[in-house]
């Protein structure tokens, strides 16, 4: 980039047009800037000369020099088969896989067929992944109509990876449901660094916690990549968090972000890339990590990040269900035991419907107010007015421990109190 | 009020013969080009098949055939019409279309326009006005008036379709979420555009107003209060939102083949 000449005062700054030094001396009364000298036209003393100036060369023209891109920008480079990328770019993108569950999936679908005809065939049978996740277990003739469509979607296009769920009485007697979209995603290997995946839910970014681009769109936008495998995607700017230092034993991601989240507002990262650096995010666990990208979209952002490292490598290779193992120092007793004897519910189905509300016999919707308006501490990642259900229902968005503590207490409760 | 008088029952409009013969001289200037907006998108007749061809003649021929646009301005101008609704900040995906109604797939025809008679019914009681009266299945508002981060939330295109199918045919906000601007885009329901400046705080529901957007420049005319406001040019989205949306700006760009006809 071409900088502006900064001449002091005292100097004469000389146009190129005037090479000779008879030239000069006869131009010294028509300077644009004021001389300090006496006009004495015997003075042929040269103060100061600059290089004329040339025209600006960007240093792409070259080729020799470049400049570095984020890790958005080297992952969308790679997906849209590009050298290089600048923000606010529009680039068409292959999609390494497009995530769909049962409340936009048939949207999508039926926008795939309009579009590229009722016997069309997927890009990639391979690529997509279907995951009914948000209104089963419920007794909604819409709902369950739904996942049907998802089925026979899934059966006439021969889908690899379709989590079903048919049994709606026990959920653990459907050996290929996988629970909530973005663990399932995680859990199941679709989450892979350097890749795009796409997924209809505004909470995709979670899998950008694996080094990857991943960002919400809608029925339109999968109904396009259902049938060519791209998207057309502006390259978002980065905003890079970076965060140092060990953290202290009451704090978790979640409490990391929501305090970003208050810090930069929920419009502070629109159109933004989220990065997440530093010796902090380092030590999180894949879990953490995704729940730091999990919340991007409530800053506006549209997408996560967090570089991959030799934490998101041995994630990929192990997943087991803790939740059933036995408790150090509980004697013996599994996590299940001890809440269902401290008064919780027993663990039932997962599915989206604490979160979301969904259809009025959701699990832990909010339907009529308790008291004089139902109050909720939730882990969960949105508090909307009426999100979970009613309208004046208060939800407080908190970390697990503070959720605990609360739990035990029955107020918004500093979980301090309870950690040593 | 005679303005407010002739939109007062939009769902009692001769929608076919509206459809089947745009250039409707005998209607007097302002009802007519309010009129033809919601009723070419929202077709009756094929609900579902026309519903993508309209997405752009909608834009394009309320200007067209409306006696008013065509007298007034330049051949490349774009007008929506009608009495505005007005909104605050931040308003979220489940303020416009509460989840427990996200069971309603938008391709079917018969749900599509249920998802209409749902929209904004997720704000709280401190909106007095209704957005969409109990009972019916369209807004009298087409234009909305929004403030800060409008679509904020979910990625659920139910949100923008919801307005579309109750008749909204452009959005004023403020500033925008990114998913739902990018899902108005390219479904073509409402037409996303940006103010220059806090016009939810100068504009009141039931304003008459009128968008005009020409390449020169874009503005707002608030009829009732008699003020105008600019607006910001529609940007990158523009080349998608004039082929009609992302699959017709696909085929245009040759990224994807043309449709049997």
């Amino acid at each position: 980039m071409a900088s502006s000449p900064v001449t002091p005062s005292s100097s004469l700054f000389v146009d190129k047009k005037d090479v000779g030094f008879s030239a000069f001396c006869s131009q010294a009364a028509s300077l644009p800037f004021p001389a300090p000298v006496s006009k004495k036209r015997a003075s042929k003393k040269i103060v100061s000369v600059m290089a004329p100036q040339q025209s600006e060369r960007k240093p792409s023209t070259t080729g020799a020099v470049k400049t570095g891109m984020t890790m958005t920008e080297k992952i969308l480079a790679r997906a849209s088969e590009k050298t290089q990328l600048s923000p606010g770019d529009n680039v068409w993108v292959n999609v390494d896989v497009l995530m769909t569950h049962d409340v936009c999936g048939p949207g999508a679908i039926g926008i795939f067929k309009r579009e590229f005809g009722e016997n069309a065939k997927v890009w990639d049978r391979e690529k997509l992944v279907i995951i009914p996740d948000h209104y089963i277990f419920t007794t909604d003739e819409r709902a369950n109509r739904n996942v049907d469509i998802l089925r026979d979607f899934c059966t006439e296009q021969n889908i690899k990876y379709f989590y079903d769920i048919k049994d709606l009485g026990n959920f653990r007697a459907n050996p290929d449901y996988k629970g909530v979209c973005h663990v399932a995603l995680a859990q199941e290997g679709h989450c892979r660094p350097g890749e795009v995946l796409l997924g209809t839910d505004s909470h995709t970014c979670t899998a950008g916690a694996f080094g990857q681009f991943a960002t919400g769109i809608g029925n339109t936008d999968a109904g396009f990549v259902l049938g060519t495998g791209k998207l057309l995607l502006k390259v978002p700017p980065t905003l890079r968090f970076v965060m140092d230092g060990e953290m202290p034993d009451y704090l978790l991601a979640k409490d990391l972000i929501l305090q970003i989240i208050g810090e930069i507002s929920v419009a502070g990262a629109t159109y933004k890339a989220m990065e997440f650096v530093g010796s902090t995010v380092e030590s999180l666990t894949m879990d953490e990590r995704m729940t730091l990208c999990n919340m991007v979209i409530e800053a506006g952002g549209k997408n996560g990040v967090v570089p991959a490292d030799s934490t998101t490598y041995k994630y990929l290779q192990v997943w087991m269900d803790v939740y059933s193992l036995p408790v150090p120092g509980s004697g013996g007793k599994t996590c299940s035991q001890i809440f269902e004897e401290a008064g919780c519910d027993t663990p039932a189905s997962p599915s989206c419907g604490a979160c979301l509300g969904g259809p009025r016999d959701t699990y832990a919707r909010m339907n009529e107010p308790q008291a004089s308006y139902p109050v909720c501490v939730s882990t969960t990642n949105r508090n909307f007015p009426g999100r979970m259900g009613h309208k004046e229902g208060q939800i407080y968005l908190a970390s697990p421990y503070t959720a605990a503590a609360s739990a035990l207490t029955g107020f918004v409760t500093d979980p301090r109190e309870f950690l040593q | 009020m005679a303005a407010a008088a002739a939109f007062s029952t939009p769902s009692t409009f001769n929608l076919s013969s509206a459809t089947q013969n745009p250039n409707f001289p005998s209607l007097p200037a302002l009802s007519s080009s309010f009129k033809l907006a919601p009723s070419i998108a929202n077709s009756p007749i094929h609900p579902f098949k026309s519903l993508k061809l309209n997405r752009s003649t909608r834009f394009v021929s309320a200007a067209a055939s409306s006696p008013s646009a065509a007298t007034s301005s330049a051949s490349a101008a774009t007008t929506f019409h009608g009495l505005c609704y007005v909104v605050g900040d931040n308003i979220d995906t489940d303020q416009i279309i509460p989840a427990e109604y996200l069971t309603l797939v938008p391709s079917n025809p018969d749900e599509y326009e249920k998802l209409g008679s749902y929209a904004l019914i997720g704000l709280p009681a401190s909106y007095q006005t209704r957005f969409v009266e109990p009972g019916e299945t369209k807004t009298k508002y087409s234009i909305v008036i929004g403030g800060d981060n409008f679509g904020c939330g979910s990625s659920r295109e139910h949100a923008p379709v919801a307005l579309g199918a109750a008749g909204v045919a452009a959005v004023v906000a403020e500033s925008y979420a990114r998913i739902f601007f990018r899902n108005s885009v390219a479904t073509g329901e409402v037409y996303p555009l940006e103010s220059e400046g806090r016009l939810c705080e100068e504009c009141t529901t039931g304003d008459v107003v009128t968008i005009e957007l020409r390449e020169s420049d874009c503005k707002l005319i608030n009829h009732t209060s008699g003020k105008e406001y600019k607006l910001k040019p529609i940007g990158d989205a523009g080349p998608v939102i004039e082929a009609g949306g992302i699959f017709a700006y696909a085929r245009k760009a040759g990224m994807i083949p043309s449709r049997d006809a």
